[in-house]
């Protein structure tokens, strides 16, 4: 897969267990115009970025959103996982409750999710998210223009591996 | 009953659902997301609801007549009723689960099995009054005409 940035839709990777909620958040990001994939625990979530393989990942997400609720990995586990992983930190977490407590959602504000949801999710929420994909993307476009300069020599090539962070 | 009549009672039917307060914004919002690309969201969340909840009301059910109630278990399923029923507007089984969930912190099985009665009860109303609905809006399409918001 060709890693282009892709400039017109966002990738929105959604993650909820309950199938109602992932057809909910599914059809308000596509009402908004960004891609979605929607997968039901935070497992499958990391599997699908690629953090499970050391191989550079192959799928471009620019936003996840994810319950807080959820057997085995909670939201803030994968909150958590996401923050601490050198290839996806970057990414925007938002994460999503149907219980209003607000010692939950501080932590998740102050762990690194960039909004917390009350749900049901509203279309005013999801309209919340842009500014924060807008930003990234600035960013994002800056660094891969570095990285692709990078590209040209074997020596450069070795400068890279050696700034990959070892796990 | 022509369409204008069966347009003029469809509203009618849907306002006394709000007013009754069995349905809340959630379910306006849920109809705003219809589109000719889905023209049937509303109809598949709400199916997606009906099951969920029959499922859960089923093993709460069983739940409670175990020698030994996993209380635990039944909040979980509870709070999973009380997520899908808010995510489709259905206000007062919403507000049922909040008091049971209540009565499964406080481990107080009489509170419990009076509240699952109550859930199921409400529960076979607004799965009526929905079916009702669809039922109406369905006489509206076949006779031809839309469906007023």
């Amino acid at each position: 897969m060709v890693m282009a940035a892709s400039e017109t839709k966002f990738h929105v990777l959604a993650v909820d267990d309950t199938l109602i909620d992932r057809k909910l958040i599914e059809k308000l990001l596509k009402t908004s115009s960004y891609q979605v994939t929607a997968v039901d625990s935070g497992t499958k979530a990391l599997e699908f970025l690629g953090l499970n393989n050391n191989d550079h990942h192959d799928v471009e997400v620019n936003l996840i959103i994810t319950d807080y609720c959820m057997p085995g990995m909670t939201g803030y586990d994968l909150l958590r996982k996401i923050k601490e992983s050198s290839s996806f930190k970057d990414i925007p977490v938002v994460t999503m409750s149907s219980d209003n407590i607000p010692s939950r959602i501080n932590r998740c504000l102050e762990d690194g999710a960039e909004e917390f949801f009350l749900k049901p999710v509203q279309l005013s929420d999801v309209n919340k998210l842009r500014p924060h994909l807008m930003k990234r993307r600035t960013q994002t476009n800056v660094n891969k223009r570095k990285s692709m300069d990078e590209i040209v020599s074997p020596d450069r090539a070795r400068a890279r591996y050696n700034e990959l962070e070892v796990k | 009953m022509d369409l204008v009549q069966l347009q003029r009672q469809l509203v009618d039917y849907r306002t006394s659902l709000y007013h009754e307060g069995f349905l809340d914004e959630q379910f306006t919002q849920l109809q705003s997301l219809q589109d000719e690309n889905n023209p049937d969201f509303v109809v598949e969340v709400v199916s997606l609801f009906f099951e969920d909840s029959e499922r859960l009301l089923n093993e709460l059910s069983k739940a409670l007549e175990q020698q030994v109630i996993d209380f635990k278990r039944m909040d979980a399923q509870v709070h999973q009723l009380k997520g899908s029923s808010s995510s489709i507007g259905a206000h007062r089984v919403q507000k049922l689960c909040i008091v049971f969930r209540n009565y499964c912190e406080a481990q107080n099985v009489e509170g419990c099995l009076k509240c699952l009665q109550q859930v199921k009860h409400e529960y076979g109303i607004i799965k009526t009054k929905l079916e009702s609905m669809f039922q109406l809006e369905q006489q509206i399409l076949n006779a031809g005409g839309s469906i007023p918001v």
